[in-house]
Order: C-alpha cells, then structure tokens, then sequence
C-alpha cells in the first residue's frame, strides 16, 4: 500500500523533456471551411452579399430606373419601419427569445401620441414622450414575465400582442387621425416624415433613424459590457449566470429597450403615413422576423449581428420594388422572400457546422 | 470550535448543517464544512454524492434551504455568483459556465470587464479591448495553454480541454480569498493536467485556499492537505493524506469501510 505514489506519477515524468512551446495548429483548412469560418466570425456578411447581389441583379434587369440613387435610396425610406422595429426584434432574438408584440406595441404608441395631441389637447411633444412611455412600460412588462416568471417569451408576447393590439383599437374608437389635420396642428408628429434631398437622392427622416438606431445598437452590442452580456445570455443563460451575468436585469433591459425602439417605430410610423392610423403596423411583427431572419441571426440566441437585420430588411426592400417595376404579379415577392428565409436558415446551420 | 488536522487558525470559510433539496431529491443532508486559510482542500465522492452542490452553495450558485455558511466568520448569504465573486471567491464549475460564441477574453472577463479610461469608457462605457486581450493572454500563458492561437477565438472553437484550461486561468487570475475548482482536469491531457496541478500548488503558495474536487485519487493524495470526503450528500469523514492511502478513501467514500479514526463529521 504504501507504494502508492505522491507526486508526479513515473510516466508524467518524461513532460519535462517535451518542447516548452507546444506546436502551433496545422493550417489544414479547405478553402470551403476557410468560407465557413469567415461566415462564422462575420455573420452579417452572407445578407450583405446578398444584398449587393440582388441590388446589381435588378440594376441589370432594370437598368437606370432601378440603379439610381432615387430608387435606391426609395427602398430605405420603404424599408424604414421595419428595419426600426427589426432593430427592437434582433435584441430579443439575440436572448433567444422572440417579440410578437412588436408591431402591436408600434401602432399602440402612435395612437397615443396622436388621440393625446387631438382628443386632450396635450401639446404633442408631451405626447410623443407619452407614446414613447407606453410602448417602453409594455416592452418592461413583457421582460418581467420573461425574466421574474420565467414564462417564454413566444407566449408573453402572444398574449401581450392580442392584449395590446385591442387595447389599440379601444381606445382609438378605430378612428383615424387624418394627415392635413396632422400637418396644420401638430407637425412634430411627423417629423420622420420629412427629407432631405442630396442630388437625385431622397432620404427621409425616418430612414435616417433607422440607421442611427442600427448603428448605435450595433456599438453597443459589440463595444460595451451591456452587448455582451446580451450574446452570453442568448447562448447560455445558465453559464452567463454563473460567470458573473445578471441575467435577468439583462432580459428586463433588452425587453424595455426594444419596447422604446417600438414606440420610436410608431413615431417614424406617422412620419411615413402621414395619418395616425390604428390598423396600421399590422404585418411589422412578421417583417421583422422576417428580416432578422433572412440578416442571418440566429433565432436560437446568442448570434448574429444587428447589420445584417438591416440588410435582411433592405434585401426584402429591393425584392419588393425590384420585382414591382419589373411589373410581375406582386406574390412573386412573397414567393422568393420565403424562399430567402428557408435559404437563410439552412446557411446559418451550415455555419454553426464551423463550430463543432 | 476545535481544530484538527486544521492548524491553529480559525476557518476562512465554514458551513453548518447544509441542506438543498431539489424536489425529492435530496442533494445536501445537513453536510457541515471547513476551509482553513492556505490550505489545499480535496473534496472527494461518489457521483452524485452531491459534491457539486456543496461547492454551488458555497460560491453563491445554488442558494441553500437551510444551514449557515460563514466567510472569515462572517455569515454570509450570496445571491449570486457575482456576491460570492465580489468577495473574492473564484470557481471553476463542473459545466465551465462558459458563452460559446464569446472570444476566450470576452469570457475570462464576463461580469467584470474593463472600459477604456477617458470619454470613451467613462461616456460610451467601451471596453478596453486590447487590455482584456493582453491580461487574457498572459493568464494562459502562465498555464502553457499556448496551443490556443488566438484570443479572439470563439470559445466554442477550442477543444474541451483548452475551454477548461481557460476557466481554470479565469479563476486563478481573479480569486482572491477562495478558489473552488470542481473536476478541473477532468478533460485535460497529461501534460495539462500536471500544468493545473502546478497552478494549483502556485495559487497555494499565493497564499490562497484552493477547494479541489477531483475523481483522481493521485492527483488528489499529490496535492491536499486534507481530503473531505462526501457521501449521500454530506461531509463522512475528512482525512489526511499522508495517514491513509488511496484505497482507504476509496473504501471511505464507496461506503466499502466505515472510518473509525477519522474525525466523524
Ligand atoms: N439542478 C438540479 N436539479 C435536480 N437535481 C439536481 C440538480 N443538481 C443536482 N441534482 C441532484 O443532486 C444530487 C447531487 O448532485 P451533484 O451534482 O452535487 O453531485 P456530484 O457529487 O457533483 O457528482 P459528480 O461527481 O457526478 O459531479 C444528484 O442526485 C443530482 O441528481
Ligand atoms: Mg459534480
């Protein structure tokens, strides 16, 4: 018994003899797994090719009318909204959750922002901010049930989009707010509206917004504690809790955040319209997901880059105003779009292969 | 209270009648436990003994139905990984607690990261980058983890064992009164292991208490001071190693032999 060994063990004995430096990896990497690589650390590059693929495609097709800064820069005012409420949509999917009620939560702020400005008289600065307000309470309310409660978030949001979107048309009587009334009392509120012109280019407001809220969110996401926490959270809640994340507190932010965003949205949303109306913003919760989708993150959690939301959302622009002055019949967009969203996912699991 | 085996120091951390129940499943049975300050403590059990458990009560993960635990006698009751982390405890759990598609410095820093001084980490709260990077790369170079080429790997992309070499380096960078580590060389190589081993007698010499769980017996009688053994989810006995020999604690912790000598929990 008591040759039982203390210390290292005979056979560990010849490690002294080994190199220090331990060998540097072969470089044995096809030039397809250098692809998948490349796709795996930059997940926005595949929509952004894409992208430009489909931007030359039409330009070719169609020739000047398409490939025009006019033209073009029509797709980001078009695309505008959506790309504001996939922004909202893309920090929820990165916690590997998903937000139903985003463009219940849109159209409800901007209801409140015109019947407060019409029906009471507010000065309508005041009730932009109580728009802003409300679409932030809900998206709070919607990350303390995920968070505190631990309810998933698909049914959260399910609930919370039916809930809202009634609540919308309650208290709006289904009345709209028309645009010259808009525009002769309370011009603020379209403010998202207005553009600038830089040659043939026309830039609105909102879609201006929209890219400034990608940019800011894609800082975050990548250059502060906050966008880290994030991605830890969406991969692995329970390793992110145990090295250090506060989990919750994290799922209660991005939650409220992507509310704000959303009210941010109904406020870009008269802008575009002109008019308040509360059947509007309908189809924002499935064009999100749709462009979050096809920019490549991951509806597992934990992936992705916020561009590619953005180029997710401008390649359905291009698909749809492409294919319109070609003069097809519209469902042919519906068709390649869903094709893009089956294509999207079977390359995002493609790349995943890079990991294992 | 009286020490044996222990020194003459009072505990840096204890715990009293410990219990967590997770339904029926009765994971901690009132187990009681000392560390004493610069000492190397083996925590070793059957699967399932509940040792896990113990140390997640211990670093704040699991947070006990009853009993008491006390850091420099102070009672202590953590909410969170990060109370017990501010308090200078560091773990290594079982399950690495890692975020796979973060690069190893994203990681080795998660929940404490470094902001640029200036406008730019005081205003934009961006992260100091290139430091994390740098502090990252000398912690496993001190381990010898130079196999792994680039810091800003995704740690999904590093095999099993270089992921527990960096939370080994994560933990022995960070601790300050307590490292736990739970099966930390359990996926490693020899040559690895031996590294961990190294580290582990460095960070004793630092002065710091190491809690090593471990299913190695000789890696265990090579470094501990003393040796908790854990059975049905409390302390059975706690031994020294140069008293008894491997097949004794194996006896001790399979329940084969009853410890008479031993100090009776
Ligand atoms: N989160 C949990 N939910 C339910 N039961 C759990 C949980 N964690 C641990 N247990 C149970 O508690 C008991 C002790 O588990 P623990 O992980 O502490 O064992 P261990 O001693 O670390 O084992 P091993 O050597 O396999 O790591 C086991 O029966 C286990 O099934
Ligand atoms: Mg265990």
């Amino acid at each position: 018994m008591a040759s039982e060994t203390r210390g290292p063990q005979g056979f560990e004995r010849v490690i002294e003899a080994a190199p220090a430096k331990v060998a540097e990896f072969a470089e044995t990497k096809t030039p397809v797994q250098k692809l998948q690589y490349a796709l795996h650390q930059t997940p926005a590059l595949v929509p952004l090719i894409v992208l430009v693929a489909s931007i030359i495609g039409f330009g070719l097709l169609l020739g000047h009318k398409f490939f025009s800064a006019y033209a073009l820069t029509l797709i980001l005012q078009q695309v505008a909204i959506t790309g504001i409420v996939g922004a909202a949509q893309t920090l929820v999917v990165m916690t590997a959750g998903i937000e139903l009620s985003v463009g219940a939560i849109t159209v409800l702020s901007s209801v409140i922002m015109g019947q407060f400005t019409f029906r009471y008289g507010i000065p309508a600065p005041i009730s932009v901010l109580c728009g802003l307000g409300v679409g932030t309470f809900i998206g709070f309310l919607n990350g303390t049930m995920v968070a505190r409660m631990k309810l998933p978030p698909f049914i959260v949001t399910l609930g919370m989009w039916q809930i809202v979107l009634a609540a919308n048309f309650i208290y709006s009587a289904n009345e709209t707010i028309r645009a010259q009334d808009i525009e002769e009392k309370a011009p603020i509120l379209q403010f998202f509206g207005e553009t600038i012109r830089i040659g043939g280019a026309v830039l609105n407001f909102g879609a201006i917004l929209m890219i400034a809220i990608v940019a800011v969110l894609a800082y975050v996401l990548r250059h502060t504690a906050f966008g880290r926490h994030v991605y830890a959270v969406g991969d692995d809640p329970d390793a992110a809790e145990l090295a250090g994340v506060k989990v919750k507190s994290i799922l209660i932010s991005v939650y409220t955040i992507s509310g704000l965003i959303c009210g941010l949205a109904g406020w870009a949303l008269i802008g575009r319209l002109g008019s308040v109306s509360p059947t509007s913003a309908q189809l924002e919760n499935i064009n999100s997901i749709t462009a979050v989708v096809i920019g490549g993150i991951s509806l597992f959690g934990g992936r992705g880059s916020i561009l590619g939301m953005m180029f997710g959302a401008l390649i359905v622009g291009v698909f749809t105003l492409g294919l319109r002055m070609y003069g097809t019949d519209p469902q042919w967009t519906f068709l390649l779009i869903g094709s893009l969203i089956i294509a999207a996912v079977a390359v995002d699991q493609w790349i995943r292969k890079a990991a294992a | 209270m009286d020490q044996k085996g222990g020194g003459v120091m009072d505990p840096i951390l204890t715990a009293r009648g410990l219990t967590k129940r997770y339904g029926k499943v009765t994971a901690l049975d009132h187990c009681d436990f000392e560390l004493y300050p610069g000492e190397i403590l083996a925590v070793i059990g059957d699967n399932g003994a509940g040792k896990s458990t113990l140390i997640k009560a211990l670093s704040g993960a699991v947070i006990p139905d009853e009993g008491e635990i006390r850091l420099e006698g102070q009672p202590i009751n953590f909410a969170s990984p990060l109370d017990a982390r501010a308090k200078g405890i560091e773990t290594v759990y079982q399950t690495l607690a890692m975020s796979p598609a973060l690069s190893i410095a994203d990681n080795m820093f998660m929940g404490r990261e470094l902001r640029r001084p200036g406008m730019m980490g005081k205003l934009f709260r961006m992260l100091d980058r290139p430091q994390m990077e740098r502090i990252a790369r000398e912690k496993l170079s001190e381990l010898g983890l130079m196999t792994i080429q680039d810091i800003n790997q995704a740690v999904e992309s590093l095999s099993g064992g270089q992921r527990q070499g960096v939370a080994v380096a994560r933990a022995a960078a960070f601790g300050s009164k307590v490292i736990i580590l739970d099966e930390p060389t359990a996926a490693l190589g020899v040559k690895e292991s031996r590294r961990v081993l190294e580290l582990i007698l460095d960070v004793k010499a630092r002065g710091i208490p190491i809690i090593l769980i471990s299913h190695n017996m000789p890696h265990v009688f090579e470094v501990a001071d003393r040796i908790h053994i854990h059975r049905l989810g409390r302390r059975l006995c706690v031994i020294d190693p140069k008293q008894y020999t491997m097949s004794d604690a194996v006896a001790f912790m399979t329940g084969a032999k009853l410890p008479e000598g031993a100090e009776a929990a």
